[in-house]
């Protein structure tokens, strides 16, 4: 009997750090190593790469490697493979490899997520960042007003939450608090320290609604994960994780133009997939490079009416690790680091496959939902252990 | 926000919404056959695909959809706080503009107040923000 489905096989995390002298394709490369180590697979088994948002030049610290340059050095025999920003956001790159895997172009794909913006910070020599004259893109909507961060794009969103929904700071704080929490149980997170809602209320804001700990921070790493073809998993030793659902949007490449961010159309979108509900979810990982993006994420996969995602996450009780729906249970982007998108789909697997230790959900999870992006693109993925 | 903003670099199919400001005018690309304003401005409409489009001129009137107040130097020289807002362009449906709230403390800023634009030169570039109507 054929097996059509995609799975997430082996999954593998270089160190987590800021500032770190490793190169980032060793970084890669260790991340690499422990994909295949877990899943029993030779790298001459790999017949296919993909990643976001592939090599980025004049900003390499954001992506300093590209897929073709990893098919190159660790000599891998691709009959497939992809690489670029044009896609719906981080996790595109593993639905692309789940679409691949289908259609039988390859069997075993790494899907890999490297991260160098620290590092680069530091070492502005051997990462330059080339000054421009002029912005031009999309840029030049936001940049002329000094809206230069996603932050201030984010906080425009937030802030409608905030004056249309009663979303209040201490409701927000659940994020930041629940993802410090948790981050607290991971040995390989960003940052190891507890954070107090104390310490959330008096932080300076950033852009309002928006303080300093609603915001990830720049990091180094490399996430890895292997999406393998249904009928390859004789092959492979792990525990094989099903996709069971991938949905992804983009309508306007804006963040003034659409109405609401992607995730909300994509949200709505991953349960035509699926004869799964979400009160079938067993633990969400949701992309929370800014706090209310997790909100949103909560909001448009149905956990909540929308809107009512701040009275949702009140009080943390519900995210929490012992809650009814744990929420990013490694600590999400603003704990574990920005691992930018991967980090959400390896967490999901580490839980399905009951291998999260001291911050393993309990009573056996079966299914998780993972998301990337924030804004006008959006990725969301159903997970599940059959 | 003494310090140089980034500016935009010009083309064909910008310039009419970024120096429009010279004669006092916000002008958006327009479809003359379906009659939507297609926004950022392109040389087709995204809603009837024609190409029989142009720059108008609206009102220079709309609404604070939504907004933030900025407090982070992204770079150095830069003045905070600030605010930075969505504003719906009246006469323009879908059409809304990041911009800058000024002439008023950020704390009056609020969404669904009317607003108006003024421009601010810097080189060739005429920059729309916005200040409230009282």
């Amino acid at each position: 009997m054929t097996n059509g489905d995609a799975y997430i096989t082996g999954i593998g995390q270089s160190q987590v750090g800021m500032k770190l002298t490793r190169h980032p394709l060793l970084l890669t490369l260790d991340a690499v190593r422990e994909a295949l180590a877990e899943a029993n697979l030779g790298i001459d088994q790999i017949d296919g790469v993909s990643t976001y948002p592939g090599r980025t030049p004049g900003l390499l610290g954001f992506s300093p490697v590209g897929a073709d340059e990893l098919v190159d050095a660790l000599g891998i025999k691709a009959t497939w493979y992809a690489g670029g920003a044009e896609i719906t956001s981080q996790l595109g790159a593993v639905v692309a490899a789940a679409a691949a895997v289908r259609c039988g172009l390859a069997r075993h794909v790494i899907c890999f997520r490297t991260v160098y913006e620290a590092a680069a910070l530091a070492r502005p020599d051997e990462y330059p960042v080339p000054r421009r004259d002029r912005v031009d893109g999309t840029s030049q909507w936001t940049a002329p007003f000094n809206a230069l961060s996603a932050a201030t794009w984010t906080a425009q969103y937030a802030m409608r939450h905030v004056k249309r929904y009663g979303l209040t700071r201490e409701q927000l704080a659940q994020i930041a608090l629940t993802g410090r929490a948790n981050a607290a149980l991971n040995p390989r997170a960003l940052v190891r320290e507890p954070l107090t809602m104390d310490e959330y209320l008096s932080a300076r804001m950033i852009s309002s609604p928006l303080c300093l700990y609603d915001c990830d921070r720049y990091t180094d790493a490399s996430t890895v994960l292997i999406v393998s073809a249904g009928d390859a998993l004789d092959e492979v030793s792990c525990t094989p994780i099903r996709i069971a659902a991938m949905a992804g949007s983009v309508d306007r490449l804006s963040w003034d133009q659409a109405e609401w961010m992607a995730c909300y159309p994509t949200g709505i979108d991953l349960w035509k997939h699926t004869d799964y509900k979400p009160s079938d979810v067993d633990t969400a990982q949701l992309y929370d490079g800014f706090s209310f993006q997790a909100v949103a994420w909560l909001e448009a996969l149905g956990f909540c009416d929308i809107g009512e995602g701040g009275r949702f996450i009140e009080g943390g009780k519900r995210i929490a690790l012992d809650g009814e729906l744990p929420l990013n249970t490694f600590g999400g982007q603003i704990g574990a680091g920005r691992l930018h998108g991967f980090g959400f789909a390896h967490e999901a697997v580490v839980q399905l496959r009951g291998k999260g230790e001291a911050r393993q959900v309990a009573g056996d999870p079966r299914v998780a939902v993972c998301t990337s992006g924030g804004g006008p693109l959006a990725t969301a993925l159903l997970l599940a252990r059959d | 926000m003494a310090a140089p903003r980034p500016l935009p670099r010009l083309d064909d199919t910008n310039r009419a919404f970024w120096t429009g400001g010279a004669e006092q005018e916000l002008r958006l690309m327009h479809c003359r056959d379906c009659d939507a304003f297609i926004h950022p401005p392109r040389p087709v409409c995204r809603n009837c695909l024609s190409e029989n489009v142009a720059p108008r001129t609206v009102a220079g009137t709309g609404v604070v959809d939504t907004f933030t107040v900025n407090y982070q130097k992204w770079h150095p020289a830069m003045e905070v706080p600030f605010v930075i807002a969505r504003v719906a362009v009246d006469g323009a449906p879908g059409v809304y503009l990041t911009t800058n709230i000024v002439g008023c403390p950020v704390e009056a800023v609020d969404i669904g107040d009317r607003v108006r634009v003024v421009f601010e030169r810097q080189d060739d570039v005429y920059l729309p923000l916005f200040e409230k109507i009282d």
